[in-house]
């Protein structure tokens, strides 16, 4: 299960999990309140699939994220202070106010953007590919896309163009279960359950794990991560998921089962099945779990509280940045 | 040491210069290698017109061959770029930037806003504009108005061979997005250019001749169409100041402005579509800040609001021509 993992590392991951989870819980009711503007895809209930991936990267690695991408944010390493005040407009986010919740960047931890065009993210995430095989350091590129961006063109044509360039770059399916309020049932018919199977097509080994098994995912993405790094080209790694929110607050959600999430965060949560598994294997302490909630809670509390009274943009700032050069 | 070279051959001297200059250029588009799945030795073609030939010979590790899939190898040019690398997309005609707008309209061009200043996507796409070759409706248009409209990106369009030499080299080395126009009828034109390497700055305009009565702004393939009406004009005495401003964002607008407030009278000649176009934007623009200057209505020459037809005699009368510019400069002198 957890072989590789240092105890460190394991209460790293669980650190990243659950800043996730109280990020997004936090922000689903401070939405409620009217003080955040804009439209915001919550991550919450996917935490595995972004730290999974991300605790096998370094911040010369890129990835490119989605519209829901406050989970691939924190688990890449932007800072969550920088990230609340965004999500609120302010002069202090991440991007200066000027990008919102779908548009968090941060190229100097290798984030390419939260992005708000479905299936925008593969052919971006193969041109930082291709520089990594082109500066021959190592480095890989991960694309993290929803069941709904699995059915765009971009995604097609870039898992071709990554098996014939022979890029490293993984494809991370993120099967959430809904493209918006879809389910792939009525989407996705490849024959089989995975959509997984689609991507072998294109010659390019691809799996399909439980999306909500730390200890599944980490081990597909380290396998994936390692045989880019060694020059063995693109991989494929669908992560069967729930999102335990709607495609985006205020989204009344009437396309779901009644109980699903309910059931779901009893049964099937991915930090409580973390936790669990390595309580129950004695490597970590449940207060050492317990103890990171409490610091992460004080986090979040303290990044909503800098967010509200950080001031908005200088006015000015709508002009700048547009082009490098004028 | 200038020599005349083709139009296309400055373009092939521009990129390989700049490949040679700096490692992080790098190059990839439908056929610019060209195995063309002959089999052959690599290289026998060199792009669909050749534009290319002799550069992955030069440089293998740095010239792609793309799958005919624009979204994904123009955004692996947006994303390469976005990560240290200075790429150039070639997309064989700019009819097919419908097939990946996105990567430019929503990605390349607004990363740097988006992420508020911290991010650089010094990307350029060369792609083939204009009508004349009876390639009809969708492999004839000059849809760089459809870009200039976009903040972010930087769209150049040269007329001559020495020009795009120098303007193409700047592009490659700005930081920002640039889309580089170039027109399929220029490719075999020559004109003097210089072996070595040179830079032409964006938004400067070329003045190419000074006259008292009309300004005549003109773009690409219509700047000779512009110089040879000014002539036919000199010699009934109407004397023409003809700008080409060689990119349409950024605009040298002070030429354009400086210019009319001398003469009073505006004529703007545009092969792209005339709705929400260039010639519009000149026109309003001039309108608006120079109005009291103007003796008369300004007059744009552009094709109908039609679609490029196929039939060579129906394709003359959508073009600009020499006659309708003439015609048109001779209104504002009425």
């Amino acid at each position: 299960m957890s072989g590789q993992m240092s105890k460190e590392a394991l209460l790293k991951a669980y650190r990243k999990m659950r800043q996730i989870r109280e990020f997004e819980e936090r922000i689903h009711s401070e939405f409620a309140t009217g003080e955040i503007p804009g439209f915001v895809h919550l991550y919450a209930g996917e935490e595995a699939v972004a730290v999974g991936f991300c605790e096998h990267l370094s911040n010369k690695d890129r990835i490119s994220s989605t519209h829901r991408g406050h989970g691939h944010c924190i688990a890449k390493g932007v800072d969550l202070m920088g990230m609340m005040a965004e999500i609120y407009g302010r002069k202090t986010g991440t991007c200066g106010g000027k990008g919102g919740s779908m548009h968090i960047a941060d190229l100097d931890v290798g984030m390419l953007g939260a992005n708000g065009i479905v299936g925008a993210g593969p052919p971006l995430a193969c041109g930082a590919g291709l520089a990594s095989k082109l500066r021959k350091d190592g480095s890989v590129s991960v694309v993290f896309f929803g069941d709904g961006a699995a059915n765009q063109g971009t995604n097609f044509e870039s898992m071709n163009l990554a098996v014939t360039w022979d890029l490293p770059v993984i494809f991370v399916l993120e099967n959430n279960g809904y493209a918006e309020s879809t389910s792939p049932k009525y989407t996705a018919r490849v024959g089989t359950e995975n959509i997984s199977d689609r991507a072998r097509g294109f010659g390019m080994p691809a799996i399909t794990v439980d999306g909500n098994d730390f200890f599944a995912v980490y081990e597909a993405a380290g396998e994936a991560i390692e045989r880019a790094r060694k020059g063995g080209g693109p991989s494929f790694v669908e992560c069967k998921t729930l999102r335990y929110y709607g495609h985006f607050e205020g989204d009344a959600q009437t396309y779901r089962p009644k109980g699903e999430v309910k059931d779901a965060r009893a049964n099937n949560d991915p930090l409580k099945r973390f936790a669990a598994a390595v309580v129950a294997a004695d490597l970590i302490d449940s207060v050492e779990l317990e103890k990171i909630d409490k610091e992460v809670r004080a986090q979040v509390d303290s990044a909503v509280t800098a967010a509200k009274a950080a001031p908005d943009p200088d006015p000015e700032s709508l002009f700048t940045d547009v082009y490098v050069s004028y | 040491m200038a020599r005349k070279i083709m139009f296309k051959e400055a373009i092939n001297e521009a990129i390989r210069l700049e490949m040679e200059r700096d490692e992080t250029v790098i190059l990839m588009g439908l056929d610019v290698a060209g195995s063309a799945g002959t089999g052959q030795e690599r290289d026998s073609w060199g792009g669909v017109l050749g534009v290319t030939k002799g550069l992955y010979h030069q440089f293998p590790e740095r010239v792609f061959d793309a799958p005919i899939s624009e979204s994904s190898y123009i955004g692996a040019a947006v994303g390469a770029s976005a990560c240290g690398m200075r790429a150039i997309g070639e997309l064989m005609f700019a009819d097919f930037l419908g097939v990946c707008f996105d990567q430019l309209y929503n990605q390349a061009a607004k990363f740097r806003y988006m992420f508020g200043g911290k991010a650089v996507t010094p990307v350029t796409i060369r792609t083939i504009i204009g009508a004349g070759f009876c390639a009809a409706a969708q492999h004839s248009q000059s849809p760089y108005s459809i870009f200039t409209h976009v903040p972010g990106l930087k769209c150049i369009v040269p007329s001559n061979a020495y020009d795009a030499k120098g303007l193409l080299a700047t592009a490659i080395q700005d930081d920002d997005p640039c889309i580089f126009f170039e027109h399929k009828a220029l490719y075999t034109t020559k004109g003097d250019v210089p072996e070595e390497h040179y830079r032409i700055p964006l938004g400067k305009a070329n003045i190419l001749q000074e006259g008292k009565d009309v300004t005549i702004v003109a773009l690409g393939l219509m700047v000779s169409v512009a110089t040879k009406a000014a002539k036919q004009l000199e010699k009934d005495g109407i004397s023409c100041t003809i700008i080409d401003p060689r990119t349409t964002s950024p605009l040298d607008q002070d030429a354009i402005f400086s210019s009319v407030k001398k003469t009073g009278r505006l004529v703007v000649v545009d092969e792209d579509s005339s709705r929400c176009g260039f010639a519009a934007d000149i026109v309003a623009m001039t309108a608006q800040e120079v109005f009291s200057s103007l003796k008369a209505a300004p007059q744009m020459v552009t094709p109908p609001f039609v679609p490029v037809p196929f039939a060579r005699n129906l394709e003359t009368a959508y073009l600009p021509s020499a006659a309708k510019v003439e015609a048109a400069v001779r209104q504002t002198m009425e």
